[in-house]
């Protein structure tokens, strides 16, 4: 049901917008420590900036630059960070999602503890994003024209 | 807190939520939830929840209006009721 959009200008601002979006996605995921923002509103971010993609340049364009295998990979991969994240201080010796319990060596718990929000932070941004572009593709990746 | 403009962004979120539930034309009426969502932005970021707001004008604003197109295209466009 999406096509490449016949306008010329909603073509360039969209191809000049979407970089843009996304790059502001990935900020918001890591300043999520020192002010508003985090996993979830920059995953949101990036989804969107995805979504405009798809719907300004086409499907088929879309979905070559930026396949829907990619993002249910990446739905996948940021559930599966976050579990490792809680399950792996658990086994050394902590609570679930206990970053101090981290084994890696040669780091302060102040460390060990910012490392851990911002890897659980990188996780939930990739599962909400590749959530949505999931569920975005699922509803208007059928083949009805309507 | 500037009560006035609590004020009139309370009174435009009444006004836009009751034209969303009675406007007929299924698009107009996810046009006017994503200006409800904008101004419910507008009124967290004002009392100082940025990071609702930041959520409530992404999420809001953003996904879920697109994805409401999306099913109105799937589906019809005129309300029954």
């Amino acid at each position: 049901m999406i096509q490449k959009h016949e306008s010329i200008v909603i073509q360039v601002v969209a191809r000049a917008l979407v970089p843009l979006i996304l790059l502001f996605g990935v900020y918001v995921i890591v300043f999520g420590h020192y002010g508003p923002g985090g996993g979830f509103q920059g995953g949101v971010i990036l989804a969107t900036g995805v979504i405009l993609h798809r719907l300004c340049l086409g499907r088929d364009f879309s979905h070559r630059t930026l396949p829907p295998g990619l993002a249910g990979g990446a739905a996948i991969a940021g559930l599966l960070l976050f579990g490792l994240m809680g399950i792996v201080p658990m086994v050394f010796g902590g609570a679930f999602l206990d970053y101090a319990h981290l084994p890696l060596p040669g780091y302060s718990t102040v460390d060990l503890r910012y490392l851990g929000i911002g890897i659980v932070e990188v996780a939930i941004g990739l599962a909400v994003m590749g959530a949505s572009v999931v569920i975005f593709d699922s509803l208007a990746g059928g083949d009805s024209d309507a | 807190m500037v009560w006035q403009l609590d004020f009139w962004l309370l009174a435009l979120l009444v006004v836009t939520a009751v034209v969303a539930l009675q406007v007929r034309d299924l698009l107009a009426a996810v046009a006017v939830l994503t200006a409800y969502s904008f101004f419910m932005a507008l009124l967290f970021a004002e009392m100082g929840a940025v990071d609702v707001a930041l959520t409530e004008a992404a999420l809001g604003a953003g996904v879920t209006g697109v994805l409401f197109v999306v099913a109105i295209f799937v589906t019809r466009r005129r309300s029954k009721d």
